[in-house]
């Protein structure tokens, strides 16, 4: 007999669960030795806990109705949930707070895309410490979760959610315009960005190049002073926080695990500051993501600084056993 | 050279749209020093050493779903595929400048243009390939159309009555004349692209970034 599953969803039989569970618990012991306290929470929340936590996201969740007519969602990622947990539990708890889970959290995607609807990830939130220390000890953290998990090779994306509107503001952009162009950087249609600086109106050619040549900047430490200049003071500023950060991040010794990147912006909404992305050559997407999130603390009714990153387990898992594939290969030339 | 193809490392993999646009798309890489003869040499092969790149080959749609998954690093392919399949995660990078077609909205001639259709029925039906690409169209001009995927030679359609329209991508023209059909409204205009994937573009920035100066000087 065949029954079927929804796509988008898996099985997962004992040889492949076997290397996923080594996965998540090599994951666990990194995040054990810095000392975060894994929390589980419920699957389903309340529809407005998780579009409060981000609207783009609410729209992805899967919401139904329970037996009290209550409108309630699948869980989009597990950073919401615990910042809802921090603001509703841990009022009488002095900060910082360091948290780390492993979970699945649901999402509706396009069929037929190679997309998982249900999907593992394994991260850690640090509430509550202020600076650049806060991104540069989550940074930590992933640079020697991926040596855990056997991907050395992965690079560290380090970019920020400010970036751009700072830079558009600072050479007299609408908000029109940021809001307009920063939605094509989002898609990363540098020629629909082009012809959008192009056609408003508010840039001379040479302040468009210069745009177009600031996002697609992406290298080392250096690209910091070499962008100074090419904006005003708001981007100045940005420049400052990108340094310390940066500055931060090498004092813990994994500066050599980062790529700065200006284009940088990921899609979810509710970061401010320093966003990261890891990427694998083996793998052709992103493996991970996070970033600096006060804003969404803020949304939940407590006003502390937070960072954090999460690692998504199955291209994660994709990319080990591309690694020992290639690993196979060698010893058998 | 097929042996290694799956592996990270290497040359870029650049993959290279088969169909309408290929001999200009062959003629642009010619220029900026990539080896085409192979592709251009009458082969089955899908696979190519172009010198620095290695070129792979495919119909056209199915160049962003290569790129997004990077089985390819880089692809060229027409913004008409790009607007269709707008919810790939994909770098559009560069505007090639080439191919230049435009989306049209073309019905019988002779019939009363679509405004007056569409005022004594409220509602037209049209037959198309790029499905998304109307139905966005049409909702963003508050008009409403019954939009019907097919295939093949979409002029047939209204012909033999399956539709009141199209909306298909004309480069002269010519065909809708020859099938009796007349533009009415222009959508958008369309040419080829380079796309990039994302993890390439960071990874692999230096030979991206080369690739697409010189394509960009070879364009412009």
């Amino acid at each position: 007999m065949i029954h079927p599953i929804p796509p988008g969803t898996r099985d997962v039989l004992p040889d492949e669960m076997r290397e996923l569970r080594k996965l998540e618990e090599s994951l666990l012991g990194v995040f054990e030795d810095f000392d975060y306290g894994e929390v589980r929470t419920p699957t389903i929340e309340y529809a407005d806990v998780v579009g409060r936590g981000d609207e783009g996201s609410a729209g992805d969740a899967y919401r139904f109705f329970d037996d009290r007519g209550e409108l309630l969602a699948l869980r989009t990622d597990m950073t919401i949930p615990i910042a809802r947990l921090v603001a509703t539990r841990f009022g009488e708890v002095p900060p910082p707070w360091r948290l780390s889970y492993v979970a699945n959290s649901y999402r509706a995607v396009t069929p037929q895309r190679a997309r998982l609807r249900e999907f593992g990830q394994a991260g850690v939130e640090l509430i509550g410490v202020d600076g650049p220390d806060c991104v540069a000890e989550v940074v930590e953290i992933m640079a020697r979760s991926l040596d855990a998990v056997g991907l050395g090779k992965s690079v560290i994306g380090l970019g920020d959610a400010g970036l751009w509107a700072a830079l558009v503001r600072d050479l007299g952009g609408t908000e029109e315009t940021v809001e307009s162009s920063s939605r094509r950087l989002a898609a990363h249609d540098m020629v629909g960005l082009g012809a959008g600086l192009r056609e408003c109106g508010e840039f001379e050619a040479g302040q468009v190049d210069a745009l177009l040549k600031v996002v697609q900047m992406r290298g080392g430490p250096d690209l910091i002073a070499s962008a100074r200049g090419l904006g005003g003071k708001r981007f100045d500023g940005v420049l400052d926080l990108m340094e310390e950060t940066c500055g931060a991040i090498s004092a813990r010794s994994v500066g050599e695990r980062i790529q700065i990147d200006f284009g940088m912006l990921r899609e979810l909404g509710y970061y401010t500051g320093s966003i990261l992305e890891v990427y694998d050559p083996s793998v052709g997407e992103a493996i991970g993501g996070g970033g600096r999130y006060d804003g969404l603390m803020q949304r939940f009714g407590v006003e502390q600084p937070a960072a954090g990153f999460s690692l998504y387990l199955e291209p994660i898992h994709k990319a080990q056993l591309e690694q020992d594939r290639i690993r196979g290969r060698a010893r058998d030339a | 050279m097929l042996d290694s193809l799956n592996e990270p490392g290497g040359p870029l993999k650049l993959a290279v749209p088969r169909g309408a646009l290929m001999d200009e798309v062959l003629d642009l890489l010619d220029r900026v020093g990539i080896d085409t003869s192979g592709v251009r040499g009458d082969s089955r092969s899908l696979v190519f050493d172009g010198g620095e790149v290695t070129l792979v080959t495919m119909r056209p749609y199915d160049v962003p779903t290569y790129v997004e998954a990077g089985a390819a690093d880089l692809g060229i392919t027409g913004k008409d595929v790009l607007l269709e399949q707008d919810d790939r995660r994909i770098f559009e990078l560069l505007d090639l400048d080439i191919g230049l077609c435009r989306m049209v909205l073309a019905t019988r001639k002779g019939d009363a243009g679509p405004s007056e259709h569409q005022r004594r029925l409220g509602m037209m039906r049209i037959a198309t390939k790029y499905p998304r690409i109307a139905e966005r169209y049409f909702e963003g001009e508050g008009r409403q159309v019954e939009v019907v995927e097919v295939k093949g030679s979409i002029e047939l359609a209204p012909l033999v009555g399956l539709a009141d329209g199209i909306v298909d991508l004309v480069a002269t023209g010519r065909t809708l004349v020859e099938n009796n059909l007349e533009e009415r409204e222009q959508i958008v205009t369309c040419t080829a692209r380079l796309v990039g994937n994302e993890v390439a573009y960071r990874l692999r920035s230096e030979e991206v970034d080369s690739l697409t100066s010189r394509l960009r000087g070879a364009a412009g």
